[in-house]
């Protein structure tokens, strides 16, 4: 699957992950590569945040293998070379945007007057989050993320509730950096972004339905339309 | 341990108090109120305000830095922020660092402020060291730091962490030896009182106001003061899994 070129960044095999004695993940193998956009999705309550936290190393209950960049979630290497931006923004609402990301910066290293600008957050930057609207918030947790360059990206519904045209930026943003060599795995449970990603990692009740581009998707499915060729995968499955 | 990171989120916790002046001021003004209150009440016992308004010098920093700390750390919990944290280089440890020493610069201000008020115009005579007394003050915070991390570890909710503030704190007030002192306390109550570390914070508290000088018992209980706070901060970091649910 993978072309000439990629590096395969993170590696997952018979993951399984129990929360509170109920399996939420099931035996997923999956893997995604440095300069491609990866797409995770599915419904809500698929399992996507739940992948995306084992791979950051966060979740509990945790069976079978993942490798980040060769090394184990979690590790001291990975946590310097890893942005995590989290489904809800977990950012600090009193403080200013720039003062969020200068102090995410010190714990990586890292640039803040460009991520700022990548965000286009930039005439934010002395306001104070609390003041902000949600999709301003959620840029100053992506900020967050970006800040120190890191190798690996895990984006948790980054498009959620933004407005078309930054959705767009966005996804330029997104391009922008896997051009840079940035490995990103971005999730969201609207099927139509699929069509901006380069490999599609499709999840329901804990287990994947297929790992395949989207032009792949269609091909098998017969159909153009990403929600439909859901729909068949699914029937098929 | 990177004191950069250390520094960094000592700086990012002040910041955040610095946007929210009203809690400081609360922390700063209050101390002082009750200061003068009690001197208000014991108008005409200035034995009985000597003996008292000390000891509260040294209640103060464990109120106001439990509650910061135990409603702050549960922030991060439930907002996420302690999450994301947790997957960046930052330790634990610094973590816990960056929170101490910016409370412990915090309790310092307000001891500074609430002894200069306390010894000066409301005239309380104490015969130790002033600065003595504001380190115990700083070593009452960290103790304070440590209980309110302790507790946020337990609590899913702002309404339940305060909820601990009078399972902690008060207890810890009725037997330090404020109102009755603890040598003349039931045998039981004594050796209870024996394991809290607000009642060595007091006893340093009487030393500082009854000897000239700085003792071996007063930094004895400077040092299990200080013993205190660092057990409380090392169960409290075993309470930051990086791994949850």
């Amino acid at each position: 699957m993978l072309g000439v070129g990629q590096v395969t960044a993170v590696q997952i095999d018979g993951l399984t992950v129990e929360r509170g004695g109920r399996v939420v993940l099931s035996d997923i193998e999956a893997s995604f590569s440095a300069g491609q956009v990866t797409g995770l999705f599915g419904p809500s309550g698929s399992g996507k945040s739940t992948l995306i936290r084992s791979i950051a190393g966060v979740q509990a209950g945790v069976h079978g293998t993942i490798k980040v960049l060769g090394e184990e979630p979690g590790s001291a290497d990975v946590r310097r070379a890893l942005g995590y931006m989290t489904q809800a923004p977990s950012v600090y609402d009193d403080l200013t945007v720039l003062e969020n990301v200068r102090y995410f910066a010190a714990m990586r290293g890292g640039e803040v007057g460009s991520v700022l600008e990548r965000v286009q957050l930039v005439p934010w930057a002395h306001q104070l989050v609390r003041n902000l609207s949600g999709g301003q918030r959620a840029r100053v947790s992506l900020a967050a993320a970006l800040v120190g360059n890191p190798r690996v990206l895990l984006l948790d519904e980054p498009t959620v509730g933004l407005d078309p045209l930054l959705r767009r930026d966005l996804w330029r943003l997104f391009r922008e950096l896997v051009s840079e060599g940035v490995a990103l795995l971005v999730s969201s449970h609207v099927l139509d972004e699929g069509r901006r990603c380069d490999e599609l990692i499709l999840l329901r009740e804990g287990r994947i339905l297929a790992q395949l581009s989207p032009e792949e998707l269609s091909r098998r499915t017969g159909t153009d339309d990403l929600d439909e060729a859901f729909i068949r995968l699914i029937e098929r499955a | 341990m990177s004191p950069a990171r250390t520094l960094a989120t000592a700086r990012r916790v002040l910041l955040q108090l610095r946007h929210d002046p009203r809690t400081v001021a609360l922390m700063l003004v209050v101390p002082c109120v009750l200061e003068t209150l009690l001197r208000l009440i014991f108008a005409h016992r200035r034995a009985a305000f000597d003996q008292a308004g000390g000891p509260l010098l040294a209640f103060f920093p464990l109120t106001t830095v439990f509650l910061v700390t135990s409603i702050a750390l549960l922030r991060e919990r439930v907002t996420g922020t302690l999450e994301r944290l947790l997957t960046t280089p930052l330790g634990r440890l610094e973590l816990l660092g960056g929170y101490a020493l910016s409370f412990g610069l915090l309790a310092a201000t307000q001891a500074i402020l609430v002894s200069a008020l306390t010894l000066g115009p409301l005239g309380l005579h104490i015969r130790g060291p002033v600065p003595v007394l504001v380190l115990l003050a700083v070593c009452v915070a960290l103790l304070g730091t440590g209980l309110g991390l302790l507790a946020s570890g337990f609590a899913r909710s702002e309404f339940q962490v305060v909820q601990f503030f009078p399972v902690i704190v008060l207890p810890q007030l009725l037997l330090c030896g404020l109102l009755v002192a603890r040598q003349r306390m039931p045998v039981a109550l004594h050796a209870v009182s024996d394991f809290l570390p607000l009642s060595y914070a007091v006893d340093g508290m009487h030393h500082l106001s009854l000897q000239g000088g700085a003792g071996v018992a007063l930094w004895g209980d400077i040092a299990i003061v200080l013993a205190f706070a660092a057990g409380a901060l090392l169960l409290g970091a075993a309470t930051l899994r990086r791994r949850t649910e």
